[in-house]
């Protein structure tokens, strides 16, 4: 059989309908769809997507399983090493992790590695199963935040023994994958689900529960839990500084995608958290997050604009969000950067000031740095300004607990790959460790720190 | 779930409740908030604590009813149950080291004043209190207050009890007639704060106040909260809720309160008097 040059597409909603609802946007494979595209796998026996994986999850292998449709072994080579697949052949940027290192990348399209572990893991999903839970025998351990690294630790930990209980300051569990990331990208059942077999795995969760204010972490060894691990993420949004920022109508992106996804706002008013969207938005920034929150807002009704200061290829999103997004309507106006925000008399957004910018020499990113043309300036109408350029991280538990070290970004400081940090049995990793990054990067910390934190408590004994 | 084990109606439009919050209870301080949640569908709202006792692992909440939530919490009983409950939040006030305090209150923020009240009498400070609310019949925990006042001062603005006239009016006389007041709390609507922080302002006297923004998250995610205090943004959440009330942009404030509120009124006439469900009928 003579090889396809190109992935086998994945089916869409179309861009048309899309726009009018939440629904998820990729419908995903047929079965015939994966295993279409599982032949394309060449089984490579040195094979460098495993490389790109941040989790190492053994590829060749798994679609080998598809390809003898062996399905239930194929979900089980996934999920010995990533306990949250259906959620990262979603937003996994395979571009450029697996799929970069892909051989038939080298002349033709990549294998579509995050389509087939999607459909593994939907497939796994959707079947009545039960898991076993493992008896805890090995001791407690806490573990602070239910995002991508908390739940990555926490089902690693239990399924080495360990007694794990994750302490989570909202209502539901999930971190940025319930609040952040939106329903069209990312059905907020398929995190329930997720979830879900991580605590019939035995791992307890406690909601509503704030480390560094309900309890410190000093507490939690009181309590007898013998080691602790921090995955408080990168939960602060940043904002410009520029005149106008507080104005009714600007939101950071956290707040907007907040209150959309987490509290459902666009079902409001059957939910009663409110939005307020007005006919147009502009979303500064051209992160993942950008374009969630331009591509939420152009579902509330809204004409959106991306504004961002470098070019299209300096871009740090997703190539499928992007394309997502234009294909959707989503407005693009590249290097350009925002001076102002404009307000009526009400205080209310009416419009925004930008100024044209053009690239230099790459800078620290390796991306050529954006410097503002002088005498550029212009304005554009807007009702709502919506500010997606980073997030720093969550200082509630360094600020609680002051024997554990940060860098001057506010980071937890930490002495190497397992995330071991200044204070005996505390570990730290994902975004609160490396400053605002991917799901696949947390959950790669996550796994590496629940490595060390048994290797720790092992020691720990034998000693 | 949260358990509502006592509920008292203070006011007609004023409820107090008793939550069970054991892990509250044991470290909230005078000045902290928590953020609840009523069901499934219900937005967070922000409150502070007004009470709580430590071994009965309970928190106290007052709020007046002015919006839908809180018009749906006003409408829980005594068995109900919260669904969501989460704090203690934001800084605690700092309560050591003051010798004479006159602490102010208006409407709800009554209820917020009397923790710190409490906390500054049982420090041993001389505390002068003042509340007042729009009418007699909307005037809270006198009783309370008293019991933890050195003198008691109460105000309405229609007269029908107490002084006839605004809080400030006491806040100015007492002002004149002690010259060694080393703070002043005052927690009430906004046009209130503004007024004795413009008032404290004139005597050189310092003056906190504790800011009611809107919020989502109350651990500095969302950034919704954010006010403008000596010229730099601030989050509510988790740099207040107390700010020095001299430093504060009260009509930023205001304006930011302010835009949700066609939400609002829609929120309220869909359920209100068409579902039934809020028994006003």
């Amino acid at each position: 059989m003579p090889l396809k040059p190109n992935k086998t597409p994945m089916p869409v909603q179309d861009s048309k309908e899309r726009i009018k609802n939440f629904n998820e946007v990729a419908l995903g494979y047929s079965e015939a769809d994966a295993l279409k595209e599982a032949e394309r796998c060449l089984n490579c026996k040195k094979p460098l997507c495993k490389q790109g994986c941040p989790v190492e999850v053994p590829i060749p292998e798994f679609i080998q399983a598809i390809k003898e449709k062996d399905y239930e072994k194929a979900i089980e080579i996934l999920k010995s090493k990533n306990n949250l697949p259906a959620i990262c052949g979603r937003v996994c940027p395979q571009e450029n992790q697996c799929e970069k290192y892909c051989v038939m990348g080298k002349k033709h399209e990549p294998v579509a590695i995050g389509r087939l572990e999607r459909w593994v893991a939907d497939w796994d999903l959707n079947r009545k199963k039960e898991v076993k839970s493992i008896e805890a025998t090995k001791g407690k351990v806490a573990v602070v935040g239910a995002g991508p690294a908390g739940l990555t630790a926490a089902a690693d930990l239990a399924k080495m023994g360990y007694k794990v209980t994750v302490f989570e300051a909202f209502h539901k569990a999930g971190g940025v994958l319930v609040y952040g990331i939106p329903e069209f990208r990312l059905p907020k059942e398929i995190v329930k689900r997720e979830v879900e077999y991580i605590k019939q795995l035995g791992v307890e969760l406690k909601l509503n529960f704030i480390i560094g204010k309900t309890k410190t972490i000093d507490e939690l060894f009181e309590d007898g839990y013998e080691a602790v691990f921090i995955a408080t993420g990168a939960g602060l949004p940043r904002f410009m500084n520029i005149p106008g920022e507080n104005l009714n109508g600007v939101y950071s992106a956290n707040e907007f995608l907040t209150r959309v996804n987490l509290m459902k706002a666009y079902r409001f008013p059957e939910y009663k958290t409110p939005i307020r969207v007005g006919k147009r938005v502009a979303v500064i920034g051209g992160g993942n997050v950008a374009m969630d929150a331009a591509r939420t807002a152009l579902r509330l009704g809204a004409e959106s604009y991306v504004i961002y200061r470098r070019s299209e290829k300096e871009m740090p999103a997703r190539l499928e969000e992007i394309h997502h997004a234009k294909e959707e309507g989503v407005k693009f106006k590249f290097l350009a950067n925002p001076v102002e925000i404009i307000g009526n008399e009400k205080g209310e957004v009416i419009a925004i000031k930008c100024i044209d910018m053009e690239l230099g020499e790459p800078d620290e990113s390796g991306r050529r740095r954006p410097i503002p043309k002088e005498g550029s300036e212009w304005v554009m109408e807007v009702d709502n300004v919506i500010i997606a350029i980073g997030n720093s991280p969550n200082p509630l538990v360094p600020r609680t607990t002051p024997d554990i070290e940060t860098t001057k970004w506010g980071t937890i400081v930490v002495k190497n790959e397992d995330g071991e940090t200044t204070k005996e049995g505390v570990f730290a990793g994902g975004d609160i460790v490396t400053g605002a990054a991917t799901v696949i990067e947390a959950m790669g910390a996550g796994k590496r720190a629940a490595r060390a934190i048994d290797q720790y408590l092992t020691n720990k004994k034998i000693m | 779930m949260y358990r509502i084990i006592r509920k008292k109606v203070l006011a007609p439009t004023m409820k107090l409740i008793e939550v069970e919050a054991p892990d509250i209870a044991a470290k909230v301080l005078p000045g902290n908030f928590v953020i609840l949640r009523i069901d499934e569908k219900g937005e967070r709202i922000p409150l502070t604590v007004a009470d709580y006792d430590r071994k009965k692992g309970t928190i106290t909440l007052i709020f007046q009813e002015v919006g839908y939530t809180t018009k749906h919490l006003g409408r829980l009983e005594e068995g109900d149950a919260l669904l969501d409950l989460v704090g203690p939040l934001g800084e605690h006030m700092q309560i050591e080291g003051y010798k004479k305090v006159i602490c102010v209150g208006g409407g709800s923020g009554t209820a917020l004043l009397y923790p710190k009240t409490k906390a500054f009498y049982e420090a041993g400070a001389k505390v002068l209190t003042i509340t007042g609310a729009r009418t007699k019949e909307l005037l809270i925990l006198l009783d309370e207050l008293d019991a933890v006042s050195d003198e008691l001062y109460v105000t309405t603005d229609d007269g029908s009890y107490g002084h006839h006239g605004f809080v400030t009016d006491i806040l100015k006389e007492l002002l004149d007639k002690h010259d060694d007041v080393d703070l002043v709390v005052a927690i009430g609507p906004v046009p209130m704060m503004k007024a004795c922080a413009e008032l404290t302002r004139e005597y050189g006297v310092k003056c906190i106040v504790s800011l009611n923004a809107i919020m989502v998250d109350g651990t500095g995610m969302c950034g919704g909260c954010r006010v403008i205090v000596g010229g730099e943004t601030k989050f509510t959440c988790v740099d207040g809720p107390a700010f020095d009330g001299h430093l504060v942009d009260f009509d930023d404030l205001m304006r930011r309160l302010s835009y949700y509120k066609k939400h609002e009124e829609e929120v309220l006439s869909n359920e209100c008097c068409s579902g039934g469900e809020c028994k006003c009928h």
